[in-house]
């Protein structure tokens, strides 16, 4: 079907018709270009909510101590839940498949100091797992362990701001050297970047939590729990919740409805939630671009309807000299699938270049970031113009096959 | 040739051979009776003129003999193959295999050159392109179109168009050439020289012809004369002399 008489065959008839081949890929490049950009656009959209998302585990759920507001078994509302080293441990036994636990304490904005540099940060007492849980890029040294947890030794890892801000001029290298936190020395074991969003992130120091609640007199009091879910199922993840929160009702004696009581953040479910949006956001955007190039189709297989009319005398002579329906289909076919390939490859470049183009020169924001024609998208939308060209052409494919030589040979 | 039962020689098997041939066509509420039980049998090698009035159903019968028409009823058989209920594929092959038209206007394809044009019937017999424009240019060196292989259509003359349509009918090697008129829009200078081709063609290479025309002249280069009058055969004329009058 494809010799090299055929596309020969082809060259001519577009060359003989260059005007009406232009406007007829015209059609489709734009369908194709719009799908691209429209497809581009909402990856832009989603890459920016995703970035939103960014500095924990995606299967992250971090539970904090809140103020209950429902009245339960003749307790008032407005009581300050507090959380112990004892929810931590019920939580640990209680809840089955998660994957890492941690334990935090806030201490707030801490004055820390080397030598004559001070500066406020944030200083986070926690597990080792936390470094996990929040997705945390060690670049020097390490990060908490559990002989730091068991033997209350007095390490911090710092971000790398902490360091910047700390360190200057000869003295800036952090790692094994002392911090001051609330006056106490620590000595650095780590440098991190945390890929959270903004600088408040790169600010913080983690310390382990049974020394904080040790030289900082916090007895065994926690703010917060962290676990992540590992590959459990969002059925699963639920279930987790469900047990962590109905453990620390039953020990706190709240009610498990209490919207108030513990602050939850499930970043799965909000995860679940964005990836289903964004389903939503891209059939729907397909649904516009196919209707595009489905325009673009119907234009190609008008085109090619009118093209075969007026070569009903050329397809009648080359009938009586013997060519055969399934030579007329494949010529016609042929025809409509080249025009309409190369005219949306075409229109994919043009609109991966504009993609690319708006990606390099706008700058980052919170809600749209990185407008990007991935290879899948470029491998659909290939085949997609190859199913569109074979129906562009089979209607007037069939039209040509059924043309009676004698009827056509009539024709002036 | 011959066109009555019982004259037929059985030794030899007729190139043609129809008989009781019938075509009728339908428009509308109208019945349009063209053919009316065609019998002809033309013997491989002969050269035949079919004249007749307008309407008389002359190219009717050309059609039907070069597979371009169905006939309704009768029987038709090209070299011992019976044509009848042929699909598209299978009428494209035989035409493709055994016959060469040539028509009043020409019929080239508009956007190819000479050589392309001549060459078209290869191309669907599979022949390789270097191949088939080797054989094209032969044939047009034949017909003294040499220098005019890369010219289109409209860059030729009547004339020199009727012999690109001889070189493509030729091409394929066929066993019959069927020709619409084909001096019909030539002058008679011109007429006379493709007349002088077809006449060499059939002479040289014992291919069957069968030649429509409106023209005494044309006919008389030809040697029988078949009249077509109203949808039957009323006269056959052998080298000016008639040799039988059926409505006698």
């Amino acid at each position: 079907m494809f010799s090299i008489d055929r596309w020969q065959e082809i060259y001519l008839t577009i060359r003989k018709n260059k005007l009406r081949t232009f406007l007829t890929g015209f059609a489709v490049a734009w369908g194709i270009f719009m799908l691209i950009i429209l497809l581009g656009s909402g990856n832009g959209l989603e890459n920016g909510v995703k970035e939103q998302f960014k500095g924990g585990a995606m299967n992250g759920i971090w539970i904090s101590s809140g103020v209950t507001s429902v009245q339960y078994k003749g307790l008032k509302t407005g009581r300050e839940i507090k959380f112990t080293d004892q929810d931590y441990k019920l939580i640990k036994n209680s809840i089955k498949g998660y994957d890492r636990i941690s334990a935090r304490l806030f201490l707030g904005n801490v004055l820390v100091s080397n030598k004559n540099e001070y500066g406020n940060f944030f200083v986070s007492p926690s597990h080792p797992d936390y470094g996990y849980i929040k997705e945390i890029k060690v670049l020097q040294g390490r990060f908490l362990n559990q002989i730091d947890i068991r033997e209350c030794r007095k390490v911090a890892a710092i971000g790398e701001k902490v360091q910047a801000q700390l360190f200057k001029g000869r003295d800036s290298i952090a790692l094994e050297k002392y911090v001051n936190i609330k006056g106490v020395p620590f000595k650095v074991i780590g440098i991190f970047r945390d890929f959270g969003r903004g600088d408040d992130e790169q600010k913080r120091i983690y310390i382990p939590i049974t020394t904080a609640q040790k030289v900082f007199y916090t007895s065994n009091v926690i703010n917060q729990i962290s676990f992540t879910t590992g590959d459990a199922s969002p059925e699963e993840a639920d279930a987790m919740l469900r047990k962590a929160k109905q453990t620390l009702a039953r020990s706190h004696t709240f009610s498990p409805d209490d919207p108030r009581a513990i602050d939850i953040m499930n970043k799965s479910e909000d995860v679940r939630r964005f990836n289903a949006l964004f389903a939503g956001i891209r059939m729907f955007i397909w649904i516009i671009g196919i209707g595009t190039i489905i325009a673009g189709i119907v234009g190609v297989s008008n085109i090619m309807m009118i093209s075969v009319k007026e070569r009903t005398k050329e397809i009648g002579i080359r009938k009586a000299l013997g060519a055969t329906p399934a030579s007329i289909i494949g010529l016609v076919m042929q025809e409509a699938i080249m025009i309409t390939g190369f005219a949306g490859y075409v229109g994919l470049v043009l609109g991966v270049g504009l993609l690319e183009l708006i990606s390099k020169s706008m700058p980052p924001s919170d809600f749209f970031r990185n407008p990007e024609a991935n290879l899948s998208i470029a491998l659909g939308a290939t085949v997609l113009l190859i199913i569109a060209g074979a129906f562009a052409g089979f209607f007037p494919a069939m039209k040509a096959a059924g043309i009676r030589p004698i009827e056509a040979l009539r024709e002036e | 040739m011959s066109c009555c039962p019982g004259t037929r020689d059985l030794n030899r098997l007729p190139m043609i051979d129809i008989s009781n041939i019938h075509k009728t066509y339908i428009t509308g509420n109208n019945k349009l009776h063209v053919l009316k039980g065609i019998n002809l049998k033309i013997e491989a090698g002969e050269m035949i003129s079919v004249m007749g009035a307008s309407g008389s159903g002359k190219s009717t019968l050309l059609n039907i003999l070069g597979i371009l028409d169905n006939h309704d009823h009768g029987e038709y058989l090209l070299n011992g193959i019976k044509i009848e209920h042929l699909n598209e594929r299978k009428a494209a092959q035989l035409r493709n295999k055994y016959l060469g038209f040539v028509f009043q206007s020409f019929n080239l394809v508009s956007f190819k050159n000479a050589a392309e044009n001549v060459a078209l019937p290869l191309y669907y017999q599979n022949v390789k392109r270097k191949k088939r424009n080797a054989i094209a240019m032969e044939y047009l060196d034949r017909m003294g179109l040499k220098e005019w292989a890369h010219h289109l259509p409209n860059e030729l003359s009547g004339g020199q168009k009727q012999r690109v349509a001889i070189a493509r009918a030729l091409i394929g090697k066929p066993k019959v050439i069927l020709a619409d008129e084909p001096t019909g829009a030539l002058d008679s200078v011109t007429s006379q020289e493709v007349m002088d081709i077809l006449t060499e063609i059939n002479k040289n290479e014992n291919i069957t012809m069968l030649i429509v025309t409106h023209e005494l002249d044309i006919s008389r280069r030809t040697q029988k004369t078949i009249r077509i009058t109203d949808g039957m055969i009323t006269e056959i004329v052998k080298n000016e002399k008639i040799v039988m009058n059926v409505m006698s």
